[in-house]
């Protein structure tokens, strides 16, 4: 749900590696289409198959697993790193911590004097950054092909020997750059505040996904030289990692500095188990409302749903695009295309690995009041989980999944991200042939059955209004 | 380097390459045989082997009768093809009361068609799987399509339609008006969204069309009408000044036969070329803050007048604002970050456009560092006056030389390569000497480039930020006057 990165590029605030972008297929004549009067539109698409990704994957004796894919299309290589640690796994009077240490991974390590970890990388033209998320945390960099042993060495040492070379001095500076990190993406953005306002209303207190990945002011304040060493020592070892190298390299060579640089790590200790909260669900409709500094109000709706790649995952995906993406979705089509009552809609299941949410964000116009929106918002709903979805709507989001698919297979770097995903939420790497038919198999009588299981619960919802406004919340009618 | 990446049609394929090698490349040795490697020393990171070759295609280029060029690469990897029609007219050609209607124009290419309307575009897409939009920039406006090749006859047919008969519905463009209107209010949410507004109309004035926000104003989009964006795409939607880049899983031959048959007849038209006078010189070095009360940070954006994208200097520029605020390890992000953490990101760029677009430096500030950090940007502004020592310049230039490939990993990142070419009409063979090029920047053409283009006696500094906290340490700080600007950069008394 929050991603939050090192630096600036290649960051997806707010989406998943994994998210909507997985992609279906699909083949067939559609009746709708002739009301088009068109005819540039064939009748039934030619299939456009997701091409499977060719992988190898081993386990070093010290439990470091390692996936391999080639692609020479392009001389350069991604090394991708994912350590299976996240902020989930942050304790209470802690939140934020994750990340934080995500920043001092590259502040050197026993052999990379401070700042050199940039400096070499530079000099051999490579580009590198980091990211947490609740479940996991990435570190990546791509490079020219005849750098892959430089990105080896660094990863290695910051893997095997990064406590010699911390200090406290390093860990106070990327705190405050950090809490800067946090006034760019929150404090000092409109609407900033409402993720984290949603957080803790849906889950229950120390329920891990109950605080933010960028964490809070005071805990991040809290945070001590000693933290860092005990997260370290807990969940940085070779047998929480997986590291994946994908584009212009030889296998065989790669295996060989693989065992040279990571092979001498020793195997950590036993990882602590990881949190197993309870099914979250919210008792009753929750109406909350936040001032900000503001031009217009937002309101936000938030379900608890269901995890990443489980059942409802796929079809929970696919409503969300019925509901909001492209002016035929019905809340798009509804709100700002018919009405123009709306500036935007957006829409979205983000299952992740612990527990899931879908969630609808709509801003009203100037001078419309979240009240109509949320009456609006209501009738939609009910339309779709009362009638379903038509033929055309599901083709529509299955086709335009699909091909966001070959997108996302465009880059080494977004390939081997994707093969981390994979090996870490359902256990091999070799899954974007089967990721893609998930959303081949919804059908829709799916779509209408998770509308009416998960859209019929009760909700969180939170009104963000301009300052002195709190009256204008959405408060209303519930169940 | 001798080859031709972007070569001419008829050079055989792969005949001339990209490589990647240069003077100041890292020792090449051999690669080691695995068997030394197994008792690795930390000491010292691993040598590596010589940079790789960057082999692509060439491009082909063809021309149709009615002057419309194409520029086409092959690439197989996976079945897509990415197509850019850019028609060299941008922000800069709007009317002088006009800010907007570039980019509402073409907003307005997918919203309906002669044969087409704004609901059955969008279903259309969605359906085929295909992204297609368009853009204004400052200097172009481009129609981008992204296919799947199984779908690509039915999407270059929807990709012609709106590009060669929008109909400019008034009720679609009403609410495409309002709808920006309404995104211009919300502009007053964000400081860096004040800060990149006010910082070109202090340095370019609001009588330059650089200097005029590309979104318009809410005076100048309050008054448009609808005639406004199909004028602007009557007058520079023409064949004969524009280009379509091609990039995918397609051949040259198949394209120009496609691309010929939607685009043949369309008709040819006068070209309306449009100039940019830009400033010399600012006058001497000012503040201006924009009172954004409680802001968390300071939005911060010190520069001036650039270079215009044809520059003689364009490779020493590259290598002096890669090393000032151009990568992570650049002198910006390891003082204002690294070094003193009042920031998350500090960076600069040469904005270059086919005239001199701005020099900006740039940061997020946390508040209570804003006086510190001013001193900071000024210092680092005026060292990178001074000799550029060995070691940051050969650094740096390894960087910009051998990153390069990763410019060319997507069908997308192709296309925009070339669409730059296009533009900015560059030679075809640009790449084959951008490593070589650069390779020859010495250090007093970095001295001499950061003399000429960042002069700190002479910038704006536009810094939004909560002006009660903010203000008494920023005149503490004698760096230079301060005056005050409301939102639209306009003096407040």
């Amino acid at each position: 749900m929050l991603m939050t990165s090192r630096t600036t590029s290649h960051t997806t605030f707010r989406t998943r590696p994994i998210s909507r972008t997985a992609r279906a297929i699909i083949t067939l004549a559609s009746p709708a289409l002739l009301a088009l009067g068109v005819s540039v539109v064939p009748l039934s698409l030619p299939a456009q198959s997701v091409p499977r990704i060719k992988v190898e994957k081993y386990t070093l004796p010290n439990g470091l697993e390692v996936i391999l894919h080639e692609d020479h299309t392009t001389p350069i290589v991604a090394v991708n790193t994912w350590y299976h640690v996240g902020s989930g796994d942050e304790k209470v009077g802690r939140t934020g911590f994750a990340h934080l240490f995500e920043h001092l991974m590259f502040m050197g390590s026993q052999h990379v004097p401070t700042g050199q970890f940039d400096q070499m990388l530079e000099a051999a033209g490579g580009n590198n950054n980091g990211s947490t998320t609740e479940d996991r945390t990435n570190y990546y960099e791509t490079l020219p092909s005849n750098a892959l042993p430089l990105a080896l060495y660094l990863d290695s040492d910051r893997m095997g020997y990064l406590l010699p070379a911390l200090d406290s001095a390093k860990v106070d500076i990327q705190r405050d750059v950090v809490k800067n990190e946090r006034r760019q993406r929150v404090d000092n953005v409109p609407y900033g505040r409402a993720e984290e306002t949603i957080l803790s209303a849906l889950y229950p207190n120390g329920h891990p996904y109950s605080w933010p990945v960028i964490g809070s002011m005071a805990d991040l304040s809290a945070a001590s030289l000693n933290d860092v060493k005990n997260f370290f020592r807990t969940y940085y070892a070779p047998n929480n990692a997986t590291l994946t190298i994908a584009g212009d390299f030889n296998s065989d060579s790669a295996k060989a500095l693989v065992e040279q640089y990571f092979g001498d790590i020793p195997r950590g200790p036993a990882l602590p188990p990881r949190p197993q909260p309870a099914v979250v669900t919210v008792p009753r409709d929750t109406f909350m409302v936040l001032q900000d500094k503001v031009q217009l109000p937002r309101v936000y709706y938030t379900w608890p749903t269901v995890k990443s790649f489980t059942k409802d995952d796929a079809p929970l995906t696919v409503l969300a695009s019925v509901l909001a993406d492209g002016k035929n979705s019905r809340l798009y089509k509804k709100l700002v295309y018919d009405l123009q009552v709306a500036q935007d809609v957006n829409a979205f299941q983000n299952g992740s690995r612990l527990a899931g949410v879908f969630q609808i964000l709509v801003t009203p116009r100037p001078g419309q009041s979240p009240a109509k929106i949320d009456s609006l918002v209501r009738t939609e709903l009910a339309n779709v989980e009362r009638d379903g979805i038509t033929a055309r709507e599901l083709a529509r989001v299955q086709n335009s999944t699909r091909s966001s698919f070959l997108a996302q297979l465009a880059s080494d770097y977004a390939t081997g991200d994707l093969l981390n995903a994979y090996n870490y939420f359902v256990g091999t790497p070799d899954y974007v042939q089967q990721d893609a038919a998930r959303y081949d198999a919804v059908t829709r009588a799916d779509v209408q059955r998770v509308a009416r299981t998960y859209l019929e619960k009760p909700k969180v919802v939170l009104t963000v209004v301009p300052e002195g406004k709190a009256s204008m919340m959405v408060a209303g009618v519930s169940k | 380097m001798n080859n031709a990446l972007l070569s001419r049609e008829g050079v055989k394929r792969g005949a001339m390459a990209l490589t990647l090698t240069s003077a100041v490349s890292l020792a090449a040795t051999l690669a080691i045989p695995s068997a030394l490697l197994a008792q690795v020393d930390r000491d010292k990171p691993p040598v590596l082997g010589p940079p790789p070759q960057l082999n692509l295609p060439p491009v082909a280029v063809r021309q149709l009768p009615n002057g419309l060029r194409l520029m086409v690469i092959e690439r197989h990897k996976l079945p897509v093809a990415d197509f850019v029609l850019l028609v060299p007219a941008g922000a800069t050609a709007n009317p002088a009361n006009g800010a907007g209607v570039a980019g509402l124009a073409a907003q307005m290419l997918t919203e309906g068609t002669t044969t087409r309307s704004a609901l059955q575009i969008a279903d259309q897409m969605a359906y085929l799987g295909v992204r297609l939009d368009a853009n204004s920039g400052w200097d172009a406006t481009t129609v981008a399509l992204s296919t799947p090749t199984a779908q690509l006859d039915s999407a270059l047919a929807l990709f012609a339609d709106v590009a060669l008969h929008p109909s400019f519905p008034a009720t679609e463009f009403a609410r495409n008006k309002q709808e920006r209107l309404t995104s211009l209010l919300q502009i007053k949410d964000r400081g860096p969204a004040i800060a990149d507004r006010v910082f070109p109309a202090i340095v370019y004035g609001t009588d330059n069309p650089y200097g005029r926000p590309a979104s318009g104003t809410e005076q100048s989009v309050g008054a448009m009408t609808v005639a406004d964006p199909a004028a602007f795409y009557k007058a520079h939607f023409i064949p004969n000044s524009a280009t379509m880049v091609v990039v995918g899983d397609v051949t040259p031959a198949e394209i120009e036969k496609k691309v010929g048959a939607l685009f043949g007849a369309w008709a040819k038209g006068t070209v309306n070329p449009v100039t940019v006078t830009t400033p010399a010189t600012l006058p001497p070095t000012a503040i201006y803050l924009v009172n954004k009360p409680d802001a968390a940070q300071s939005s911060f954006r010190l520069g001036g007048v650039g270079v215009q994208r044809a520059t003689p200097d364009y490779f020493p520029l590259q290598v002096m604002n890669t090393a000032l605020g151009g990568s992570f390890t650049s002198r910006l992000n390891q003082d204002l970050r690294e070094a003193k953490a009042y920031t998350y990101g500090a960076s600069s760029r040469f904005d270059m456009r086919k005239f001199a677009g701005p020099f900006t430096a740039r940061a997020e500030i946390v508040s209570a560092k804003s006086d510190s950090a001013l001193i900071d940007f000024m210092q680092q502004l005026r060292a990178i006056r001074d000799t550029m020592p060995t070691a940051e310049l050969m650094k740096t230039k390894r960087y910009v030389e051998l990153e390069l490939p990763s410019a060319f990993e997507t069908t997308g990142d192709i296309a925009q390569r070339l669409a730059d070419v296009a533009l900015y009409g560059l030679p075809l063979d640009y790449y084959n000497h951008f490593v070589d090029n650069i390779d020859a920047v010495t250090q007093r053409d970095v001295q001499r480039v950061a003399q000429k283009y960042i002069d700190p006696a002479h910038i704006a500094i536009v810094i939004v930020g909560d002006s009660k906290t903010i203000e008494a340490p920023l005149r503490a700080t004698n760096v230079a006057p301060v005056t005050t600007r409301d939102i639209q950069g306009t003096p407040v008394q």
